[in-house]
């Protein structure tokens, strides 16, 4: 059995490549898309959570917690579940819950707060003593974010969000399971469903070269910018 | 330049509360190179670190270049803090930027012009000495150089004051003295005034104009280098000048030659400020009929003169008189042991 499905696999005699291509575009598009406001509102919070806890320059308890809090709960959930679960918030912004689109909510409010949270880390690794001697210059507090905090964690904020974008991809897969398109929904329908293991098989490849070449991506922009 | 006054520090922690700083009265005039020295724990950092309000004080009043710290809002102690440079133990670069990035920083800040960063880049990297390091980062230099862009950044905005936080303290010695070198430089052609806090008496007798020694949070003993050099009154502050002017292996040394009785007389001559540079020693083998035998010492040069300790034995038939000579002239003399 698995010899005749390795087989059949390999023939890809069931390939539409006009579909898969499309497919592959369907998960590109969800993932830059999802990437690039994943990148913004986990930079945004991370900055808030580490700006807001104890010494730091914006101290503030309440905030930290309630940010804390946010980021916590929404990367705990499954990211099945919070898709269900946002059934009702996406069918009120996209309009439907069919097509690339109507995933993007949920994959950007599943990632940034997991990106967030590596964000908030990455400043923690800053020197506070480079922050003091901002300080001791005279220099404002948007001027130590924008100076100071954001340039010198900027390689752990690209090796994160290489993590977060392969993590995109894999939630991308999920999200084609409930009709969202991409090679995620391809491997299911055409793949599984109708007994087609080539399908299954070639979708799998091709993510896999996404996640190869994101991962390749990152690691090169990571070690041009360390220059420790 | 700098006035303080009762100025004190209290921390709040798990463990009750603990002063940093004890009410300090200090006065620091405008030129000078002053340098505070303590143990660890002292207070000394959190000193340093009201000057520009890195620390806020718990009471007592700041005030630097004729402003009054303490009460500066916040928009004014930004603009008061860029006339105020500091440099760090741990040099505190951006890791990200180029020396000469790193050097900008604080123009930056200030809103100067491109053209003009540049330019007053350039002159900072040639005063300390850095010409043709401009595009290296700073994990592509060695300690020294790190703290030279250091240096060059804290000074960039044209401070009144600069302020060093231990800024020798994690270089070798060779590297301390080239540093120590460049700060008076600067405070010469610049003048500049210094304040640094340290550990080490090696720093304050090699630059300071003047010192204060501190203990718990307060200032113990305080005056002209050469003058606490030659009369420690606290303990403590003898125990910081024994580090410099006594070698280190003084006493076990001398206890040995103690138990040869051919040494005859042994003497400790100190000698303070332009004594050091006379020719005692000379004068007394000339004048009397004596030998006399250098068994160890060490002089140090201080910004107003040499200080030090020389260990000699005296034999002969006028040691006497020789020793009696020797008291007459403006050394002060210890015989430590009799013939
Ligand atoms: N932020 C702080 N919170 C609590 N205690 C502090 C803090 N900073 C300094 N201290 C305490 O104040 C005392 C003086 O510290 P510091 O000024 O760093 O001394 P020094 O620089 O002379 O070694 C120490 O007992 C230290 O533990
Ligand atoms: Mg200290």
């Amino acid at each position: 059995m698995p010899e005749f499905i390795m087989g059949s696999a390999l023939m890809l005699e069931n390939i539409n490549w006009e579909n898969m291509w499309d497919a592959t575009l369907e998960t590109i598009y969800m993932s830059v898309i999802a990437l690039f406001f994943t990148f913004v509102f986990g930079i945004i919070f991370g900055l808030l959570l580490f700006l807001t806890d104890r010494g730091q320059l914006w101290e503030n308890k309440a905030a930290h917690f309630v940010i804390g809090a946010y980021v916590n709960i929404f990367r705990s959930i499954p990211f099945i579940i919070l898709i269900v679960l946002l059934i009702p918030f996406t069918r009120m912004i996209v309009g439907t819950m069919l097509g690339p689109s109507a995933a993007l909510p949920a994959l950007i409010i599943g990632a940034a707060p997991f990106y967030a949270r590596m964000v908030e880390i990455a400043l923690r690794e800053i020197d506070k003593g480079v922050i003091e001697a901002s300080k001791a210059m005279g220099a404002t507090n948007g001027q130590i974010i924008q100076k100071v905090l954001l340039p010198e964690s900027m390689p752990a904020l690209v090796s994160g969000i290489t993590v977060t974008a392969i993590a995109l991809v894999s939630y991308t897969a999920m999200a084609g399971v409930i009709g969202a398109g991409g090679l995620g929904d391809l491997a299911f329908r055409d793949g599984f469903q109708r007994n087609q293991p080539d399908i299954t098989f070639t979708a799998t490849i091709i993510v896999l070269l996404l996640v190869f070449i994101l991962q390749f991506i990152g690691d090169t922009v990571t070690k041009v910018l360390d220059k420790r | 330049m700098i006035t303080l006054s009762k100025l004190a520090k209290t921390f709040q922690t798990k463990d009750g509360s603990v002063t940093a700083v004890d009410h300090i009265d200090l006065s620091i005039d405008q030129g000078e190179i002053f340098g505070v020295i303590g143990y660890s724990g002292a207070g000394k950092s959190t000193l340093i670190r009201m000057l520009n309000m890195l620390e806020a004080p718990s009471s007592g009043e700041v005030e630097v270049a004729g402003r009054s710290m303490n009460t500066l809002g916040k928009r004014a102690l930004r603009e008061a803090r860029q006339e105020i440079g500091m440099i760090f133990q741990h040099f505190n670069l951006l890791w990200s930027r180029t020396v000469a990035d790193n050097i900008a920083f604080p123009l930056e800040i200030k809103g100067v012009p491109k053209a003009e960063q540049k330019q007053r880049v350039n002159e900072l990297i040639e005063l300390v000495g850095l010409e043709g390091r401009g595009g290296s980062y700073p994990a592509q230099l060695s300690g020294g150089q790190k703290q030279r862009v250091g240096i060059a950044r804290a000074l960039a905005n044209n401070p009144k004051v600069l302020l060093c936080d231990e800024a020798t303290s994690a270089l070798d010695p060779k590297t301390t003295d080239s540093i120590l070198d460049l700060l008076v430089d600067i405070n010469k052609k610049l003048g500049l005034t210094i304040v640094l806090i340290t550990h080490e008496m090696h720093v304050i007798r090699k630059i300071c104009h003047r010192v204060a020694v501190m203990e718990n949070g307060s200032v113990v003993e305080q005056g002209d280098v050469l003058e606490v050099f030659r009369r420690p009154q606290q303990d403590m502050t003898k125990e910081f000048v024994r580090q410099v002017t006594e070698p280190e292996e003084t006493e076990e040394a001398l206890r040995h030659l103690f138990e040869d009785d051919s040494i005859g007389h042994v003497l400790q001559l100190t000698f303070v400020g332009s004594e050091a540079q006379r020719p005692l020693i000379n004068d007394v083998v000339r004048a009397y009929d004596v030998e006399v035998s250098i068994l160890q010492g060490k002089i140090s040069q201080t910004q107003h003169g040499s200080y030090g300790s020389l260990f000699i034995s005296i034999t002969g038939a006028q040691a006497e008189d020789a020793i009696a000579f020797i008291k007459e002239q403006q050394v002060e003399v210890e015989v430590i042991r009799h013939a």
